[in-house]
């Protein structure tokens, strides 16, 4: 990696062009067909302490068949979880193209020697990950030692190697809410870039602020200009935070309107979420039957 | 960050194109109109009725989204303009000027707050006659009019004060002639400052869009405004011409262009009447290689796109740094192919209808001229509805200062790109125009925006951002572009005199 310039990114206008992307009116067809891409693109996510083989055996369930009711509803892209989890995931999930996706190098706060990460890491692919959402060294990035986080993450990719079978993409999260400036944001996201992350991800959901439409769009336009210059795809990966048809929708039309159809697939263009998906479904039965229905008919795992 | 190496002018955008319309497409989500009643027909606000022009005279009023009749609208003659310029009198010397400040102010707060309630009534109506994006017309042109006069109706009771040690007092009638490009709006600068001040008003909007401007009377009548205090003409060239020069006008306004500003000036040279204008504009864009590129093009957009480039105050010039050229006209040949223009009702609409078929030939006339010129054309992909006035969002690269397309405005949504070197360079290109009103600069460096914008001739200069509207904020030009202020504290003054 050579000497990094990011264009710089000015707080009001960007956060202006968000807001602005936000008044799209997406009514009746264009909402039906914006909430099923939502759905097929959901990382349905699991990260909690009390996380269990049986609560991720649910989880799959429904990640495999999100509404029992009605099959034409796509599957998620992905189950989310801990890595001494994803075994469990994979057996539930065994012969779907579900994917698994596992946290690892000491996530969510990523303060543990490097060796512990990688090793988090190795276990993961190991049982089977297919992708791997890791966390950037925040203190580092914050203390201007950008070349250690470009090389961890550099690592971490090629920890990501399996020698037999397809290959595990990496998913590097930023945790913009640490990070706190555009300028921030930008220049950790061309290093992710630069450093070989496939997807990059806004946050890991344990952190306040986490997704919001101004940051992704700040993404989105650093994964443009590296489109622009190299003609490489990098994904994108909002988490924490999105909780409600509208919110998806919105991102939906920032993604089409920054950087068009190419990412409007799974993919390129995740969301990772826990309660968006119930609304998502909530939503498209109201769009097909006309009315709400209570949230106790959809099942909470 | 993206790296430019060929400079290939003649084909901005290469490489990657983004693709705006495949998998997911929005559905059509037109803005209800059941709610608007359109009159067949509409008189002449006079001493607070509306009447029939005494010739009987008529026009049609149209939709330039559909060139469909709308309504038709009286055609007042010098007899009608007179009636009205007495009853506004009248009202002056009789009530307005008498009434206490503080029950004047009630008024127009009660207006503000009405247009407030009928905001969704206006936005269409708007919309409708002049072809501006319904989007537009709800989040710009209606809530920024009433904001005006919520912000005058505040000064009506402490003129005593806005001048530090000077007293002020109205001047009487005012002869108010506004713009087909924000007809409300325009209606607003000129209508809340001066009944504040205690004077009153004759307001003749533009030929091509009164709707708003009758339907601001019916909610003046609706308000129970003392009659003659707002009246409303309407009419063409002609009935401006006798408002502006019937010698009981105390104070003229006008909006529109510099052509017709300085008809205006040389009319009332020697007749001792105050006088504010608010003219053409060629406004200069100006982008610095540090800038926040993407925000940048977005300001740019803004600057030239919005209300089809029918703004005075557009940044129809744009002035980018040679170094990231290439990059920021490739970035604005992929963002113009998202703008969605069509149906300005609908809410997804980004560019609306051009406002009249002779301002549609004006656009066409000056853009053959940039190709004629030498300049390169890029134009948006989109197609154009068959019925009504359109033309898309375009802009020239290879352009020279000397050009008509980089000295005229254009008043459409038309770019001109040149490139500069320093910012002395970019300071001499800026101001090497007639005109004076606005300006932006976009850089990352504080300090150059200071150093920049205080050699800058313009009226208004945005720093990282473009058109940008306040009812605290005076807003006016140099040369050209006009004189006197409207807005704030200078606004209100324009309408005032100190004893």
């Amino acid at each position: 990696m050579g000497v990094l310039r990011s264009p710089a990114v000015d707080q009001v206008a960007l956060e202006e062009r968000a807001a602005a992307l936000g008044k799209r009116s997406i009514k009746k067809d264009a909402k039906v067909a914006g909430i099923r891409l939502a759905i097929s693109m959901c990382d349905l996510t699991t990260l909690e302490g009390k996380d269990s083989p049986g609560k991720v055996r649910q989880l799959c369930a429904k990640a495999l068949r999100p509404d029992p009711e009605d099959p034409s509803v796509p599957s998620v892209a992905a189950v989310c979880v801990y890595s001494d989890l994803v075994a469990a995931a994979k057996g539930a999930l065994a012969g779907s193209d579900v994917k698994v996706a596992s946290v690892s190098t000491a996530f969510p706060s990523g303060r543990s020697p490097l060796p512990v990460k990688l090793a988090d890491v190795r276990r993961a692919v190991g049982a089977g990950a297919d992708e791997i959402d890791m966390v950037i060294d925040r203190g580092a990035f914050l203390a201007g030692a950008y070349r250690r986080v470009s090389d961890e993450i550099a690592a971490t990719k090629e920890a990501c190697t399996r020698r037999n079978g397809p290959p595990v993409r990496l998913k590097v999260i930023l945790e913009t809410g640490e990070l706190e400036t555009y300028d921030n944001v930008r220049r950790a996201s061309d290093l992710a870039i630069a450093a070989g992350a496939d997807f990059i991800k806004t946050s890991t959901g344990k952190v306040s602020p986490a997704a919001t439409p101004a940051v992704t769009l700040c993404m989105l336009e650093a994964i443009r200009d590296h489109w622009l210059a190299t003609g490489v795809k990098v994904g994108m990966k909002p988490a924490g935070g999105i909780r409600t048809s509208k919110q998806a929708l919105h991102y939906l039309v920032i993604v089409k309107e920054t950087l068009g159809a190419d990412w409007l697939t799974p993919d390129l263009f995740r969301f990772g979420a826990s309660a968006l998906l119930n609304d998502l479904l909530m939503q498209l039965r109201k769009e097909r039957t006309g009315r709400y229905r209570s949230d106790e008919e959809f099942t909470k795992d | 960050m993206a790296k430019e190496t060929s400079r290939s002018r003649a084909h901005p955008p290469g490489g990657v194109t983004p693709d705006f319309e495949g998998v997911w497409e929005y559905v059509p989500a037109p803005e209800s109109t059941s709610h608007v009643r359109i009159e067949p027909r509409y008189g002449l606000f006079i001493g607070g009725r509306f009447v029939p022009a005494k010739s009987g005279k008529t026009f049609d009023t149209i939709e330039p989204a559909t060139e469909q009749k709308l309504a038709e609208v009286a055609e007042a003659g010098e007899a009608d303009v007179d009636a009205a310029v007495r009853a506004a009198e009248r009202a002056y010397e009789k009530v307005w000027r008498r009434m206490p400040g503080k029950e004047r102010g009630k008024y127009v707060y009660r207006l503000a707050r009405m247009l407030q309630e009928k905001a969704r009534e206006f936005a269409v109506l708007e919309t409708r006659n002049g072809g501006k994006p319904i989007k537009e017309s709800r989040d710009l042109d209606v809530p920024l009019a009433a904001a005006h006069f919520f912000y005058y109706a505040g000064w009506a009771d402490k003129l005593d004060y806005a001048f530090p040690g000077r007293k002020a007092r109205p001047l009487g009638v005012a002869g108010q002639v506004i713009p087909w490009n924000f007809p409300l709006l325009m209606a607003a600068w000129k209508v809340a400052p001066a009944l504040a001040a205690g004077n009153t008003c004759v307001l003749k909007p533009a030929e091509t869009t009164p709707l708003t401007a009758l339907h601001l009377a019916k909610l003046v009548e609706e308000a129970d405004l003392p009659p003659g205090v707002v009246n409303v003409v309407t009419g063409a060239g002609a009935t401006g011409a006798a408002l502006v020069s019937h010698p009981k006008v105390r104070k003229v306004a006008f909006t529109g262009s510099t052509e017709v500003g300085k008809r205006i000036q040389r009319a009332l040279a020697g007749t001792g009447k105050r006088l504010t204008l608010e003219l053409g504009g060629k406004a200069a864009n100006i982008v610095f290689a540090d800038a926040p590129i993407d925000q940048a093009v977005e300001g740019i957009v803004n600057g030239i796109y919005f209300n089809q480039g029918h703004v005075c105050c557009a940044g129809s010039r744009l002035l980018v740094e040679e170094s990231v050229h290439d990059l920021v006209v490739r970035k604005l040949a992929h963002r113009i192919r998202t703008l969605r223009l069509g149906d300005p009702l609908d809410k997804n609409t980004d560019v609306g209808a051009i406002n009249s078929k002779a301002q549609l030939e004006k656009i066409r006339e000056l853009v053959d001229s940039g190709v004629a010129d030498g300049a390169v054309l890029t134009q948006a992909p989109c197609r154009l509805p068959v019925k009504g006035f359109w033309f898309p969002p375009s802009f020239f690269t290879n352009v020279a200062q000397s050009m008509r397309i980089a000295s005229e405005e254009i008043f459409g949504p038309v770019l001109a790109i040149q490139t500069f070197r320093t910012p002395e360079e970019a300071v001499e290109k800026a101001n090497n125009t007639m005109y004076g009103l606005s300006a932006g600069v976009w850089t990352d460096k504080g300090s150059k925006i200071f150093h920049v914008s205080r050699k800058l001739r313009a009226g208004v200069v945005w720093a990282n951002t473009y058109n940008k509207f306040d009812p605290t904020s005076p807003f006016g030009g140099y040369k050209e572009s006009g004189f006197g202020r409207e807005g704030g504290l200078h606004g209100l003054q324009a309408y005032l005199e100190p004893v």
